[in-house]
């Protein structure tokens, strides 16, 4: 058993945690949050210099081979600094569409753009009446002489409005709910047809609606089979996810702490009264409990199918529940302060209760845990 | 990062499995997965075997017979020890006193009590809290006073685990009670259970079970030669036992253990003629507690590598505490809840392993409620739940 980093990943993790800490102050992500596109474009660049769009990537396709370990480096250190730019969406979700789903010559002129900055990505899956199921998918793709055309509705993709190519799911058989019959495909985000409707995030992000109507889309892959490249992306996503709440819940529980060190009243630190201290304490603990659980979500990304997913809900759940109550305490410990738009703290909070609205919250991922446990699962 | 044991410790592992299977005796194992009465003799001879096999000293190093094993190997030993249904490993002599004679203890007093606590000469219990002395343990009042080369021992201990079957007990005593400070004025003795002026009273727990005791010692008699270390620093060694080698305080391998039998509770009682494991809502509870504890159980991971590596668990022992107890305690209020209707007969008699009467109700149901009010006893012994709080607030969070 070893929990330590290779050597590359503390080079990458020293690269990154520096870039947060020196060049991801609050009022620059503020600054980048309140911009059209909702992120910084120069700190996207900074990223791909950095090489961080290549990181879990093959090295076949320009990729550093980087597996579960290394996206959580990453990500943790983007939770510290509570980054806005689109790095699920564009390098963990929709890279690892193309990499799973993707032709050869797809993945090397697609992910090449990618991981040169060149080339952002959505994935535009969810739907109005779908919630978190991922076999969701009542959007249509149907072939005619001229390619595939798709036809329907994508809700809540996240950045979405800032897309070069939004990678749509789409139904070529079967009904709504059907793991079968879930094809892949990449839209252009100027093809005519498509509406692109974004908008701000309560959490500093941004998120789009989308209509296609007969837009023209070239597949990714094999049309029709994509339903276990999705799980597999999302289960990376959703490891991506535990492990940036896991930073921001470090950041809040400082902040926190801090503040119950220096704030005084009744003449002295409010951090020396027992009923503040063992708050304090259950927030630390929770903590720890959901790093565990961030770690073993992202060890077990290479996992068989039914391990690793059962892994990821389960962290899912003990990140959303940790995440939750982190977020509520570090509010409730600091006071009046903490309700402020001002104050950095609130924004952690407010990414820290969203995160549980990303890719499945505690009670589907719940339900999918136990489904995985007792063999029921599809 | 490496999450899996190496090819080693699955060896060890395996051994460790193969000896459960030919030297446990079949009987106290059906007794710990059936929730019976343990007597003397089960823990006597379950250690026995351990110690025929130099497995009883787990936490010690091999010069005084231990294992020497190491903090991974400790851990798949718990683990298995529980699958298997081997009784705990009674701590007060083994992985209690030891310790401290070891680290503390004369030449002569190693020589004389180390090999006795190995061979299971003697059982030890322990004598640290006292009525007004609990979570303040630093405020007991058990006085002992020099005459000679004896210390007349007068006080009360109480919650004394076992002490109905024991020949030794390790107290702490005030032998200076005008220390500036009330830790100051504490010392360490080992007291014969057979000396003139002890008695041991029992305490009927909430359970109906006679597992605690109240000792009451009157003008007893002492031999100096029975102090560890220095008169007045006894809560050094006090402390030291404390914080040693706190394994298996997350009680990974006994949550693991009762959360399967929890399930084949469930799988075996009905709601709406469905097996209740199949309930939703039963379900996503027992969910919950098996997520909490795959949290659990990397958590107490990744302290245990740490101490391989050489670090020393601080407040980490606290937070393995806390998580540990409150998991293990939520496994058995939903055991007790599952049951239904049939939480409520109390058969006590149902609990002795000769017992071959008719059970009430499922057969596995009677010790069931029984050991979810035991159960309570974890966040309050060994340090409070809520002193635990108070350790990682000064120790980790400088609150």
């Amino acid at each position: 058993m070893d929990f330590s980093l290779s050597e590359e990943q503390r080079l990458l993790k020293e690269t990154v945690d520096r870039l947060v800490r020196d060049r991801y102050g609050f009022e620059a992500r503020q600054a980048a949050a309140a911009s059209e596109q909702g992120f910084s474009r120069a700190m996207w660049a900074t990223f791909a210099e950095l090489g961080l769009l290549a990181v879990p990537f093959p090295e076949a396709v320009g990729g550093l081979g980087g597996g579960g370990v290394d996206l959580m480096v990453v990500a943790e250190a983007f939770g510290r600094g509570l980054v806005v730019e689109p790095y699920l969406a564009t390098v963990v979700l929709g890279g690892s569409l193309v990499e799973l789903a993707g032709s050869d010559e797809q993945k090397a002129h697609i992910l090449g753009h990618v991981v040169a900055g060149e080339k952002l990505l959505a994935f535009a899956h969810g739907e109005p009446d779908g919630r978190y199921d991922l076999a969701h998918v009542g959007t249509r793709a149907e072939e005619s002489g001229d390619g595939w055309r798709l036809t329907g509705r994508k809700s809540v993709v996240i950045n979405g409005d800032a897309a070069d190519t939004l990678i749509v799911s789409a139904r070529t058989a079967g009904g709504t709910g059907d793991e079968a019959g879930i094809g892949l495909f990449l839209v252009a985000s100027d093809a005519a047809g498509l509406t692109v409707h974004g908008n701000p995030t309560i959490d500093g992000g941004r998120s789009a609606e989308v209509v296609l109507d007969g837009v023209a889309a070239e597949p990714l892959g094999e049309p029709g089979a994509a339903f276990p490249a999705i799980e597999a992306a999302v289960a990376r996503g959703i490891a991506a996810l535990c492990a940036e709440a896991v930073g921001a819940m470090e950041v809040a529980c400082e902040t926190t702490l801090d503040y119950l060190k220096t704030r005084k009243q009744f003449g002295r630190p409010i951090g020396s009264f027992q009923a503040l201290q063992h708050r304090m304490v259950d927030m630390r603990t929770e903590l720890e409990q959901a790093r565990s659980m961030a770690i073993l979500a992202a060890a077990k990304l290479g996992a068989d199918r039914v391990e690793r997913e059962r892994t990821v809900s389960a962290a899912k759940v003990t990140i959303g529940r940790a995440a939750h109550h982190v977020a509520e305490e570090a509010i409730q410990l600091h006071g009046g302060i903490a309700m402020t738009w001002e104050y950095a703290l609130s924004h952690y909070a407010k990414r820290l209760v969203m995160i549980d609205h990303l890719l499945g919250d505690v009670d589907f991922h719940t339900e999918r845990f136990i489904a995985l446990t007792d063999g029921t699962a599809a | 990062m490496d999450l899996n044991f190496t090819p080693e410790e699955q060896a060890f592992r395996d051994e460790v499995r193969a000896f459960m299977r030919t030297d446990l005796p079949a009987d106290v194992a059906a007794k710990v997965k059936g929730g019976k009465r343990l007597t003397r003799d089960d823990h006597v001879r379950w250690m026995t075997a351990l110690s025929k096999r130099g497995w009883l000293g787990v936490n010690w190093p091999t010069e005084y017979g231990g294992t020497g094993w190491s903090p991974v190997q400790r851990h798949i030993f718990e683990e298995e020890c529980a699958a298997a249904g081997g009784p705990r490993i009674i701590a007060f002599g083994v992985n209690m006193v030891a310790p401290v004679i070891m680290k503390f203890g004369t030449a002569e007093q190693k020589a004389h009590y180390l090999p006795r606590i190995l061979d299971l000469t003697d059982w030890w219990c322990q004598g640290y809290s006292e009525p007004g002395a609990g979570s303040d343990l630093a405020s007991l009042k058990t006085r002992a006073v020099r005459d000679g080369d004896h210390y007349v021992v007068n006080g009360q201990k109480t919650w004394t685990t076992l002490g109905q079957h024991a020949d030794w007990i390790f107290c702490l005593v005030r032998t200076d009670p005008q220390a500036a400070k009330p830790q100051e004025g504490i010392s360490f003795l080992l007291i014969d259970m057979k000396t003139p002026g002890i008695t041991v009273r029992p305490i009927i727990l909430l359970d109906g079970e006679h597992e605690v005791n109240e000792v009451f010692f009157d003008d007893v008699r002492v031999p100096v030669g029975n102090r560890i270390g220095e008169e007045n620093l006894g809560w050094t060694y006090a402390k030291y036992l404390l914080t040693h080698e706190r394994t298996n305080i997350a009680g990974v391998g006994l949550s693991k253990e009762a959360l399967r039998h929890l399930k084949t509770i469930a799988r075996d009682q009905l709601k709406n003629g469905r097996p209740l494991i199949e309930d939703p809502i039963f379900r996503a509870r027992m969910a919950q507690i098996e997520i909490d504890l795959m949290a659990l159980e990397m958590t107490n991971l990744r302290v245990l590598a740490d101490v391989q590596a050489g670090g020393a668990p601080g407040a980490e022992s606290s937070i393995l505490k806390i998580k540990g107890t409150e998991v293990r305690q939520a496994i058995t209020d939903l055991a007790r809840r599952a049951l239904g209707p049939y939480a409520l007969p109390f058969q006590s008699e149902a609990l002795d392993g000769g017992f071959n009467g008719e059970p009430i109700g499922p057969g596995y149901a009677a010790p069931v409620a029984a050991h979810y009010f035991n159960m309570r006893k974890l966040s309050i012994f060994g340090g409070s739940n809520e002193i635990q709080k108070n350790i990682i607030a000064k120790a980790s969070l400088g609150l």
